[in-house]
């Protein structure tokens, strides 16, 4: 099994999956502990995949490599590496966190819903695991499907809009991301002419291609992964669909869906073209230092508490993406730390509002006030979960925000000192967002007559977002446990990074050296006639 | 000993955190709600961390260090780590006592409340945050803790939550705080990315060794000191600390008024040995504004701890000042007199309080001296401390750090002058507004007669910390000889370090040596003491002559000088200030931000997509009756869109899937042809 374990991964939850098709309608109760025991059976195999993983190489590990499609030279060709092992651990978490969080909350087409969660448990692993572009396109795209769906069915009443625009936004940049992937698949081909896709052997080749060249293939990639992460100005979709999705469909998109675009842009756009890289990298640091600001100013005005969390979420993405430009290892592992942090923090956000939601059916802030009174146990793990995205430290946000900060002050490649410093006016902003939000929800007196009644957390509920205070305190208080896993993946995509541009260099010599023979021969040619 | 230094300022810290933890979830369930656990805990600390000071007499500065987590690339560690030293092993006392004097205060005051166990709970984790700060070595973790502070007072100030005023007051505390750790952090940035570490340590031998060059060296110091500014209520952030009186009164005679506010002073002393001439003036003058602000708006107010808390600011400001001017000593001595005297105003505060059943308008009161004498006189201690009436602590601080800056102003000269004169002036000050408040409260007749007739004094839990606190106000502990600390045990452990930076060109007053500014100092010994005697002295006589005798109509005078009395009692219109600048201005761009996203950003994606709409209309009318057939390699991306667009009104993901694998054959094709 060692050899598959990957594919094993990735394919338990589909094949496991399937059963709940074919379970009678009407047992809601055995199709929801039969996905939590399938969700928990491939939590447990992703902590096994960990065990056996060996932090102390940074390359890719388990590495399995099956030709797939002959035509195209496609393989199916799956490895992980330190990075990946973290989101894959993620992905892993969140998803039995989303099942408990739909126990109650899903009402219709229940086994539909619970197949198409394990389904897509199954695409997000593909997307992290892969090693050949269009099979990582594949997943890619495979996930918007079981997305789709559950903004459209079991979304609120606007969701048709959302779950559309959604779908067309995000579907414009894979468009552009398989243009890309097919012309660097000829471009970077290690035989002329021959298409290839192993991401490899295309990011050895692609990174010497001239800065022409790179520039024009990392604007297709990297567009295709800054309206997922979603970076300003491509965001509007992403408030929409929060608003619109489930509670479990929030957090995954939130979570899990968002870090695939953060994914792709370290895999991607930083392995395969580092001079378009360092091309692109004063735009893109601007864009994320406004997303950064203007997400936590529109955060503050927000009546609507799922849009709220939804703006926080530009505004703490765009501090991932101005660690990865960065390209400092604090910084890098800052961003990586941050891309789970992220994951707990704005998922328990979700989770909360989704708690409200399911006792009131309103999103509305106004709608509060003095909840803490009726309801203190929720309002102490409201407390910690906002206390964690504002940054506290001892709580996980504090560790990655800190690492993003120093790391990006210090970095060559940003080469202004600006974008950290007014960054940093965000450790205000969230604190004026959050802690607002948290007054009006909270605290005081309790105004509205629906409100004096309300239940305190259920055990589902609270099972539901235990294990993810539990990460959000250990990676405060602890981080070392998880940096740890990343670090030599991160040192060793920054050496090649570094060893790319040396050798695009050396190219670009012999390149220089070419075009002036050529030029010598075609000066020489006329006096010889 | 050596085990004393080893392993017990861990202990220290650690106790008051089991205390937290202990009593936050099991709080409910044990006997009394946990109050014995805490204040137990906290008496025990106390003595330990009098052990510890005792081992650091004997065997000197001890620091350990453990890393945290590490980052490898260039070796870069996160330590944790921990000091013993002079500044840390005193305020380690400090803290103890007087929270340890305050959860057992509290065991009394806060009796019946309905959140009894949560409110010790709270008092632990402060406990717990505000040692971190006092023993850290390392930046990082000093602003680890700094946050958990600010935390702890957010919690406490909101303690009273069902009411509005204390929530707003929290949230204030919290942001106003971030906004000086925004600069803290950019300091600390600069900090690691000259040197590296963050270890205090390291940091002081990489500017010994010139890694800063001296303009960073500057923007360093000011923008770590921003931190200070926003936890020891400097202006331009003070307005936080009076708004945070809404917390229970214990609270704020330990946090706001004894300990926390006086973590920034901590900092600045802690980082004094690298802070540059300019920094130094820019600390000093922060620190004299502050304390005359907000000594001339403590004239007027009416509130008792709104009085005592403009009266710390104020002090607080005597503190940076202190520092700023190069008096390392006679601050940080500021600090832990002050703290044991303003702790002992607080509570007292505190007492009268309880006793009047929550009455805080000093204009309601008036001969209680009779029902609380023990109040009464711990009170008057505490106020001639603050007044610098000699034979009190605050005699000795004040006095010290008066003749600083004269010493600074006569060695600098020009502008800074007014250094010396605001810090004599806000003496005078003090000492008026302070003998008002001693007069309108215990002295002359009761001016609410039904409330004084139900008035007592309090039970001993409450009195008893007072006596302590208002005994530690008394001269000889701190020095023998009751007219000047110079040569007192206190000064002497806690010497002066001498600046990394001294006879460095390029700032605009070099900084001079210790040895220079003693000299200074001694000449302006006297004049100093005499110049304040008869400052503080004037002020008691004119408050006696206000408010005793009411030999003047306040009435009339208030009138009088009304466009400044209304100053003064609207506290200089910050608050006002501020919201119709600050608050305003992120209001505004922040609305400004939505409706340019929901109306430019968003309405240029649902404009594009109503056009891609309006084009695949088009395309599918060409389709139909132009070319049928040929379409399907015409189309391009926008013929993509729209189709997938069309298609999906229609809700079938087969077609998409379809589409998918079209494309990638049609884009194979492309590009192998290209």
């Amino acid at each position: 099994m060692i050899n598959s374990i990957l594919s094993t991964l990735i394919f338990l939850p589909v094949i496991l999956s399937l059963p709940v098709l074919f379970f009678r309608k009407e047992n809601y109760k055995i199709i929801k502990f039969y996905s939590l025991t399938i969700s928990l059976l491939v939590f447990a195999f992703a902590i096994f995949l960990f065990t056996k993983f060996q932090p102390e190489s940074g390359e890719y590990q388990f590495v399995e490599r099956v030709l797939w499609i002959k035509s195209t030279n496609t393989f199916f060709y799956l490895g992980v590496d330190g990075f990946s092992m973290l989101l894959v651990l993620l992905t892993a978490l969140i998803i039995p966190v989303c099942i408990l969080a739909s126990w109650n909350s899903i009402k219709i087409k229940i086994k539909e819903y619970f197949f198409l969660m394990l389904l897509l448990e199954g695409a997000l692993f593909g997307v992290f695991l892969s090693l050949d572009t269009i099979l990582f396109y594949v997943f890619w795209e495979f996930i918007l499907i079981p997305m789709y769906f559950m903004i459209g069915i079991w979304g609120s009443e606007n969701r048709i809009y959302a779950t559309l625009k959604f779908f067309l936004y995000t579907m414009f940049g894979s468009v552009l991301l398989l243009i890309g992937i097919i012309w660097v698949g000829f471009l970077a081909s290690p035989i002329p002419g021959l298409f290839t896709s192993d991401l490899i052997e295309i990011s050895r080749i692609s990174s010497t291609l001239p800065l022409d060249k790179q520039v024009y293939l990392i604007i297709i990639f990297t567009l295709g992964f800054l309206i997922k992460v979603p970076l300003f100005p491509f965001h509007t979709w992403l408030p929409d669909a929060h608003v619109q999705a489930p509670t479990a469909g929030s957090v995954i998109l939130a979570a899990l869906l968002l870090k695939m675009g953060t994914y792709g842009l370290i895999r991607f756009s930083m392995g395969m073209f580092p001079i378009g890289f360092i091309e692109l990298t004063p735009y893109i640091a601007v864009l994320a230092v406004i997303g950064i600001v203007y997400g936590a100013l529109l955060s503050i005005v927000q009546t609507d508490m799922k849009k709220l969390v939804a703006y926080s979420s530009v505004s703490h993405m765009g501090f991932i993406v101005l660690g990865t430009f960065a390209l400092t290892v604090e910084a890098m592992q800052g961003a990586i730390i941050q891309m789970i942090n992220h994951g707990l923090s704005t998922g328990s956000l979700f989770l909360i509002v989704g708690m409200l939601y399911e006792r009131r059916h309103t999103k509305e802030i106004v709608q509060y006030g003095g909840i803490k009174k009726v309801m203190p146990v929720f309002s102490a793990i409201f407390l910690i979960v906002s206390l964690s995205s504002i940054g506290l430290p001892g709580l996980n946000g504090f560790i990655g925000e800190f690492l993003i900060l120093i790391g990006s002050f210090n970095s060559q490649n940003l080469g202004s000192h600006w974008y950290t410093i007014i960054s940093t006016t965000a450790v205000i902003l969230s604190a004026v967002y959050l802690l607002w939000l948290f007054q009006r929800v909270m605290l005081g007196p309790v105004e509205k007559e629906e409100n004096k009644s309300l239940k305190d957390i259920s055990k589902i509920e609270l099972a539901s977002i235990l294990p993810l205070l539990l990460f959000i305190v250990w990676i405060g208080v602890q981080p070392n446990t998880f940096l740890k896993v990343s670090e030599n993946s991160v040192k060793k995509v920054l050496t090649n990074f570094e060893n790319a541009k040396k050798s695009y260099e050396q190219k670009q010599i012999e390149r220089d050296q070419l075009k002036e023979l050529e030029k010598n021969q075609q000066s020489t040619q006329p006096i010889q006639e | 000993m050596e085990f004393a230094l080893k392993f017990l300022p861990l202990a220290i810290l650690i106790i008051p955190l089991v205390s937290f933890l202990i009593i936050i979830f099991f709080g409910k369930r044990l006997p009394r709600q946990g109050d014995w656990l805490g204040t137990g805990f906290l008496f025990l600390n106390l003595f330990l961390s009098l052990y510890v000071f005792i081992a650091f007499m004997s065997l000197g500065n001890y620091s350990i260090t453990y890393d945290w987590f590490s980052l490898g690339a260039n070796e870069t560690k996160f330590t944790v780590g921990f000091v013993v030293d002079q500044l840390s092993a005193v305020m380690l006392i400090v803290v103890n006592l007087i929270s340890a004097l305050v959860h057992l205060f509290s065991v009394k005051y806060m009796e019946g409340d309905s959140k009894y166990s949560k409110y010790f709970a709270y008092l632990g984790l402060f406990t717990f945050s505000m040692l971190g700060i006092v023993i850290t070595n390392n930046l990082l973790l000093m602003y680890v803790f700094w946050e958990l502070v600010g935390l702890s007072s957010y919690l406490l100030i909101g303690f009273w939550y069902e009411k509005k005023p204390p929530q707003e007051a929290a949230k204030k505390a919290f942001i106003v705080n971030r906004i000086g750790d925004f600069g803290f952090l950019i300091g600390i940035m600069i900090v690691f990315y000259f040197i590296g570490n963050f270890a205090f340590s390291e940091i002081f031998s990489g500017i010994s060794s010139g890694k800063i060059p001296s303009g960073w060296l500057t923007a360093a110091g000011i923008l770590l000191f921003c931190g200070a500014i926003g936890k020891s209520a400097q202006f331009p952030l003070h307005t936080w600390l009076p708004d945070a009186m809404e917390g229970p009164t214990p609270v704020s005679a330990l946090i706001h008024a004894a300990t926390m506010v006086a973590a920034g002073v901590y900092l600045t002393a802690r980082i004094f040995i690298m802070l540059s001439a300019d920094a130094l003036t820019f600390v000093a003058f922060i620190g004299a504004i502050t304390a005359f602000i907000a000594a001339t708006i403590a004239l007027t107010q009416n509130d008792i701890k709104k009085i005592l808390a403009y009266s710390t600011v104020s002090q607080l400001g005597y503190m940076i000042m202190a520092i700023g001017v190069g008096a390392y000593s006679y601050g940080v001595f500021h600090l832990v007199t002050h703290a044991f005297f303003k702790a002992c105003m607080f509570l007292g505060a505190g007492s009268v309080i309880y006793g009047m059943h929550h009455i805080q308008n000093i204009s309601e009161m008036g001969g209680l001296r009779k029902k609380m004498p023990i109040t009464f006189v711990t009170f008057l201690i505490s106020t001639l401390a603050i007044s610098g009436i000699p034979f009190t602590s605050g005699f000795l601080s004040k006095d010290s750090i008066l003749a600083s800056t004269m010493a600074f102003g006569s060695i600098n000269g020009g502008i800074t002058i007014i250094i010396p004169i605001i810090a004599f002036l806000v003496a005078g000050m003090t000492a008026f507004y302070m003998f008002r408040l001693v007069i309108k409260t215990f002295l002359g007749e009761p001016r609410n007669k039904e409330k004084y007739d139900h008035c007592h004094e309090s039970p001993l839990q409450m009195t008893l910390p007072l006596m302590i606190l208002s005994g530690l106000s008394i001269f000889f502990f701190y020095s023998f000889n009751p007219f000047g600390a110079e040569g007192g045990w206190f000064i002497n452990v806690l010497k002066s370090p001498e600046s990394l930076l001294v006879g460095t060109k390029g700032a605009i007053y070099h900084i001079v040596s210790r040895e220079e500014f003693h000299e200074a100092l001694h000449h302006a010994h006297y004049p100093a003491m005499i110049l304040s005697l008869v400052l503080a002295g004037l002020g008691i006589l004119i408050s006696f002559v206000f408010y005793f005798w009411n030999k003047v109509d306040t009435e009339k005078l208030k009138k009088a000088l009304n466009p400044l009395y209304k100053f003064s009692l609207n506290k200089w219109y910050f608050d006002e200030l501020y919201h119709y600048t600050a608050v305003s201005f992120v209001m505004g761009l922040s609305a400004l931000a939505s409706l340019f996203d929901k109306y430019v950003i968003d309405g240029i994606v649902n404009g594009a997509a109503y056009l891609t709409v309006k084009l695949s209309d088009f395309g599918g009318l060409f389709d139909k009756y132009v070319v049928d057939g040929l379409v399907n390699f015409t189309g391009g991306t926008v013929w993509v869109f729209g189709m997938i667009l069309r298609k999906f009104q229609t809700g079938r993901v087969q077609t998409y899937i379809g589409f998918l694998v079209f494309s990638i054959v049609l884009l194979y094709f492309i590009f192998r042809w290209i």
